[in-house]
């Protein structure tokens, strides 16, 4: 049953100059879950996501969205169909407001912006939804300050409220805790949590702790190809996989 | 944009000035200052470095030039056609040159922009080296007569006025919103769903019309259409006048192409003529060095330290 499958991708392959960066993966994430990737550095995680969101084009493989086949559609289309994706630095519009920066991503379904003769007085309706969505990602302070003087949790909290504003069928999350401090990193983690209620998130994610916490099905990729799935458990007792990638990473299990 | 007390202080001073300064070169100044701006929506804020913007001041020039001079049309229609044509021209243009990023848009709009100076070098009826002289001016509206230089100034004034409105309304749109936002990040743009290179692209047009007003006005000016206008030392000269007065700021360009303007008229005159582009250099790499984000960015940076 493929309905039940929001992203499915069927023998992904990226190739450059003599290298297969992603080896035949086939991907199949679940509606509703958290999903998350592994892997040790390099081994293709943020490739596979270049493709999902076509900011790479697959040698070859088809990619299927909710049983659609999207694998020739545009990145910017395939955003507008529900599948939003965050990048490994954080992604805000540094010289834009806090408000502003959710404001950009709520515009969209306005239908307005190509409007250059209009004033952005009309933006302002928005305010109130924008407002909402940064509470809610405990940023409601911080609605006036610009963007470029948040703390760095802080920005990739704006991030996520900046994606939400888009009511993404299917989140791709790239290292959303990656170079953050203890407190920030479990701040990040609890509101994944709590904004995958109602939606379906994959996630590339170095930090096992917060793998352990969130993710309802891993996939653990290596060099390019999938080496095994499952849940957390039956994904961490295989010994292939401790010694590809728990085994270099041995003191965050036990964190 | 907001109506305040700078902005009618400024305005009164603009319908006195011709009355203290020679008119010519305030029109100068005028049209310069149109094309800085209309070049800083792309630069400032856009995010690109187009190096070819002089194509589209000739070609509003040319255009407005031969009409004027072959078809007896009244000068607003000449001005609109020379605008429509440049806007034409940074329709086809910017489709090529959109998908290109930094180094290689730059590259792009310098190959597309000498491209058309061969063209008016060559072509039969735009006078070759000569350039199309002796343009009148008409009667504004079939009404006033433009060759005297005060109704000349007030309308080069209104002309300005619109376009300045215009930019500034574009930067303060829903649309000029999203402007910023791919200046910001691109990437990000994308991934929030906005074909970025359209809105790009939109925005290439509007600057390219601007541009192509500014030299339809300046053609009437000095009733003379000439290759200095499509010549990519023109392309440099707006770059300087935009990072001088301070590229994405308002009214930098403004002021940019004010001081340009002014500094050349000055030199112009005097034994120091020989050497204007040296100085001119000179002022660039002061600029570049020591007060990047240009005279009103300093300016505003100031304020906003001391009395923000």
């Amino acid at each position: 049953m493929s309905a039940d499958y929001v992203l499915e991708t069927q023998n992904l392959i990226k190739e450059f100059k003599g290298f297969t960066a992603v080896d035949d993966v086939s991907l199949k994430i679940q509606r509703g879950n958290i999903h998350a990737l592994i892997g040790p550095n390099g081994a293709g995680k943020t490739t596979v996501f270049n493709l999902l969101t076509k900011f790479l084009t697959p040698t070859s493989g088809t990619i299927l969205f909710n049983g659609n086949d999207i694998t020739s559609m545009q990145s910017a289309a395939i955003a507008r169909k529900g599948v939003v994706r965050s990048f490994q630095i954080s992604a805000v519009f540094p010289h834009l407001s806090v408000l502003e920066n959710v404001r950009v991503a709520l515009q969209r379904k306005e239908g307005n912006s190509f409007h250059f003769w209009k004033s952005d007085k009309i933006l302002n309706k928005l305010d109130d939804r924008a407002v909402e969505l940064l509470e809610s990602v405990g940023l409601g302070d911080f609605a006036d300050a610009k963007t470029v003087d948040l703390s760095y949790g802080r920005k990739r909290a704006l991030e996520i409220a900046t994606t939400l504003a888009l009511e993404p069928e299917l989140m791709l999350l790239d290292e959303p805790t990656q170079g953050m401090g203890h407190e920030d990193v479990d701040v990040v983690a609890n509101l994944i949590k709590r904004v995958s209620k109602d939606r379906t998130i994959l996630m590339v994610e170095h930090n096992l702790h917060v793998v352990s916490k969130l993710a309802d099905q891993i996939t653990v990729l290596q060099r390019g190809a999938i080496l095994t799935e499952g849940n957390y458990e039956t994904v961490s007792a295989d010994p292939r996989v401790q010694e590809a990638y728990l085994g270099v990473a041995a003191d965050e299990v036990q964190a | 944009m907001k109506i305040s007390k700078f902005n009618i202080v400024l305005l009164g001073l603009a319908l006195v000035a011709p009355f203290v300064f020679y008119p010519v070169l305030l029109m100068k100044v005028l049209c310069f200052a149109l094309f800085a701006c209309a070049f800083n929506l792309l630069l400032g804020f856009v995010g690109l470095l187009s190096f070819g913007h002089a194509v589209f001041l000739g070609t509003g020039g040319y255009v407005t030039g031969y009409l004027m001079m072959n078809t007896g049309l009244t000068p607003e229609l000449g001005i609109l056609a020379g605008t429509a044509a440049a806007a034409l021209l940074g329709a086809f243009y910017g489709k090529l040159s959109v998908k290109r990023e930094g180094i290689y848009f730059a590259m792009v709009t310098l190959a597309l922009a000498q491209l058309m100076f061969f063209v008016f070098l060559q072509a039969p009826f735009t006078g070759g080296e000569d350039g199309l002289q002796g343009i009148p001016r008409g009667h504004l509206f079939g009404l006033i007569d433009l060759s005297d230089n005060l109704n000349m100034y007030y309308f080069v004034l209104a002309v300005f006025l619109f376009g300045f409105w215009l930019i500034n309304r574009t930067v303060h749109s829903p649309f000029g919103q999203i402007l910023k936002a791919i200046r910001d990040n691109e990437p990000r743009a994308t991934s929030l769903g906005y074909n970025v290179n359209d809105y790009k692209w939109a925005a290439f047009v509007i600057s390219a019309a601007l541009a192509g007003l500014a030299g339809s006005t300046k053609t009437l000016v000095f009733q003379l259409a000439s290759l200095t206008d499509v010549h990519w030392h023109m392309s440099g000269e707006v770059v300087l006048m935009t990072l001088l007065g301070g590229m994405g700021t308002i009214f930098g360009p403004v002021v940019g192409a004010a001081v340009v303007v002014g500094i050349q008229n000055f030199l112009s005159g005097g034994e120091l003529g020989n050497y204007v582009h040296i100085i001119m250099g000179l002022i660039f790499i002061v600029c570049v060095l020591a007060f990047r984000s240009g005279i009103v960015g300093e300016i505003q940076k100031i304020v906003k330290r001391n009395f923000g």
